[in-house]
């Protein structure tokens, strides 16, 4: 017969291997084959599909739980101890002869007490997260997957809006990027509709230009509602496999809709991951055992996750947020290259996060009450915001390019379309980077956008649009000096990015593909 | 650098029980410089050890931990003809190997730790071992087999 064997062990580095060599020996004495896959700490290499498929039955001797179960559901399976596999191999082995031998009897009976129990694990999606590796590196593994999973989205999300501005650009002329983003809608149009808000779904006319823009925009803008519940939702699949999707998928919508950005995106991760964990390994009565990965486990782990979210940190966050706008008002007539510095800072900490939106909506309001004037101190702050906003993606798209060694090939990826995302001002085009390396890649990017936001004022460049990046070059004021002061920024944030990953360590190894397998059995 | 030298090699344990035998080994470790704090990794042993005696049939006790104290993959190899017991059902153990692997160890490391802990399931290595009239001998074996198979 033909089998397949899976081993590991706490630490990882005797008893997974002895295991693996205890089932060889006593299958070769049988005269069976085996191929064992041994997941100790010197990583490990996969059982391919064909032998998994091709395998009579499967041997788990594991004292920790085996990564990728799903991997062999639906097979005739002997679990046991790894010290099972040591001490007694030819009694396993004989085991699975029975147990293949009985499947394969009566078919029928073993597919449908197997079709019964759902089937755990990752039901092909993957994570390579080494369950022996050391906490940090577990850590960076974890943030990496909800990472390589939400870089499609922002990709998509980003590339179309930036698509947007261009198109708005030749259809609307130079305000059409600031049109875009205001008068269409998927819903409404409100009563009464003093702005003229169009309807894109009952009013669609393919022949305005503007219209498509306003298209591409809207699907941009719906592919970006994703970013922080999909960042969310697979850190905590990297930490709980499957159950953690709801609770993590729930808790990072939540944390976008309430305005946390990413960083809450990724708490949100990590406490529906440990709470889908937790759960999973009560000891419930067998009655329970069933309804516990449908019912009981998304259930309290959502509610676990999203309560903690509302009640913990929405009250904190709306505090801070509501300290930092008054801070800002209180710092209004003051030095206007301080204010640029503070206001590059407060946007390259959490890209489209509390803190990001403050800065924002600070400039923002200021646009309105400058109304027609084309001196104010608010076109110039508007001007300093949009141009930090631009250099945390620019830098990281540059870093990536300098220094392709020092990042994964996720975010190599993701650089690319970077630089496209932060010449449109998406700030979210750093996100990934930012996700994966919390603390590097935002102390870079505040560095690069104070720097930007102080040359901005100094240079003294006027803006009257609230967004478009490069697409609205004609509303800025003095735009070469502009472009020169977001190249410096780009310049320092990728420097500073680079000597802090140097010094640091390299990026995690990670050869997660983003296909989704079919599962082979 | 290699896994085992003569230095780590302790062919007459008579300790009264496990954890002596392994302050014993470790000592070894530290004395070697591959073991930078010798209480601290002793607790991360046990620790491992407290999880389930690491005795296994045959005579065999393979106290282990992957240490932040440990400086390179090492094998202190303790022969106790009198036996020690070692948690496992079929008797106390004469063979003892500690296995000290770094807590960040590169692949290739881990991969000669691996090697090791499949030949100890193998009998000749196993009667080589109890065989061997000295360290060197107990070294030259665990080289031949183990770091270059």
């Amino acid at each position: 017969m033909k089998f397949v064997g899976v081993t590991s062990c706490p630490t990882g580095i005797a008893h997974t291997y002895m295991a693996a060599e205890g089932l060889e020996q006593a299958a070769r004495a049988a005269g069976h084959e085996i191929e064992v896959e041994t997941q100790g700490s010197a990583g490990f290499e996969p059982l391919s599909p064909e032998t998994i498929a091709a395998a009579d039955a499967v041997i788990f001797a594991a004292d920790v739980p085996v990564r990728d179960r799903a991997r062999f559901a639906g097979k005739p399976l002997v679990e046991a101890g790894v010290k099972k596999a040591i001490s007694d191999g030819p009694g396993l082995i004989a085991k699975a002869v029975a147990t293949a031998e009985e499947a394969q009897a009566d078919p029928g009976a073993f597919a449908a007490s197997h079709a019964a129990s759902p089937a755990r694990g990752g039901g092909g999606l993957a994570s390579k997260v080494d369950s022996s590796a050391p906490v940090g590196t577990r850590i960076r593994q974890w943030l990496m997957t909800g990472v390589s999973y939400m870089i499609p989205f922002v990709a998509a999300g980003g590339i179309l809006i930036a698509l947007s501005f261009m198109v708005a650009q030749l259809a609307g002329g130079k305000n059409g990027a600031i049109v875009v983003t205001k008068l269409y809608s998927l819903t409404g149009p409100p009563v009464p509709n003093p702005t003229h808000i169009v309807n894109i779904v009952t009013d669609f006319n393919p022949t305005d230009g503007m219209q498509w823009a306003a298209l591409l925009f809207l699907v941009g803008g719906a592919a970006f509602g994703f970013l922080v519940p999909i960042l969310s939702g697979f850190i905590a699949f990297a930490i709980a496999d499957r159950p953690g999707l709801a609770p993590g998928i729930v808790g990072g919508f939540i944390a976008s809709t309430i305005g946390t950005g990413f960083l809450g995106g990724i708490a949100t991760g990590f406490i529906g991951g440990f709470a889908a964990l937790w759960i999973s390994r009560w000891s419930v009565p067998k009655g329970v055992r069933g309804i516990m990965p449908v019912v009981v486990i998304p259930l309290l782990s959502t509610i676990i996750t999203g309560a903690a979210l509302l009640l913990i940190l929405g009250r904190p966050l709306k505090a801070v947020s509501n300290g930092l706008t008054s801070w800002l008002t209180g710092l209004t007539g003051s030095n206007l290259i301080i204010l640029g510095v503070i206001l590059g800072l407060m946007m390259g900490f959490d890209l489209g996060g509390p803190v990001n939106k403050v800065a924002y909506t600070f400039a923002t309001t200021g646009l309105v009450a400058a109304g027609t004037s084309t001196d104010a101190p608010a076109l110039k702050i508007m001007a300093a915001v949009m141009a930090a906003g631009m250099i945390p993606p620019l830098g990281m798209a540059l870093a990536t390019t300098m220094r392709p060694k020092l990042f994964s090939e996720p975010e190599r990826e993701n650089g690319r379309a970077a630089w496209l995302l932060g010449a449109s001002f998406i700030s979210e085009g750093a996100i990934p980077f930012a996700a994966a390396d919390p603390w590097r890649v935002i102390v870079s990017s505040m560095s690069g956008s104070a720097v930007a936001g102080g040359l901005v004022m100094l240079f003294g460049n006027t803006l009257r649009a609230p967004h478009g990046g490069i697409w609205v070059t004609p509303l800025i004021g003095s735009p070469l000096l502009y472009l020169l002061a977001i190249a410096i920024g780009t310049m320092v944030t990728a420097a500073v990015v680079v000597a802090l990953k140097t010094a640091g360590p390299g990026p995690v190894k990670t050869d997660l593909d983003l296909d989704v397998e079919v599962a082979t059995v | 650098m290699s896994l085992i030298t003569e230095h780590l090699v302790v062919l007459n344990l008579d300790s009264p029980d496990r954890h002596a035998a392994t302050r014993v080994l470790a000592q070894a470790l530290a004395d070697e410089g591959r073991v930078t704090d010798l209480d601290g990794f002793l607790a991360d042993v046990r620790k491992r050890e407290e999880q389930m005696p690491t005795g296994l049939p045959g005579g065999i006790g393979i106290p282990h931990a992957r240490s932040a104290y440990v400086t390179e993959p090492s094998l202190v190899f303790g022969r106790a003809p009198d036996g020690i017991d070692w948690g496992a059902e079929d008797g106390p153990a004469t063979l003892i190997f500690l296995i000290a692997a770094p807590e960040g160890g590169g692949e290739d490391h881990l991969k000669i730790l691996a090697n090791l802990a499949r030949r100890l399931m193998r009998t000749e290595f196993r009667n080589s071992l109890m065989n061997a009239p000295d360290a060197t001998t107990v070294v030259d074996v665990v080289t031949r087999e183990v770091v270059n198979p």
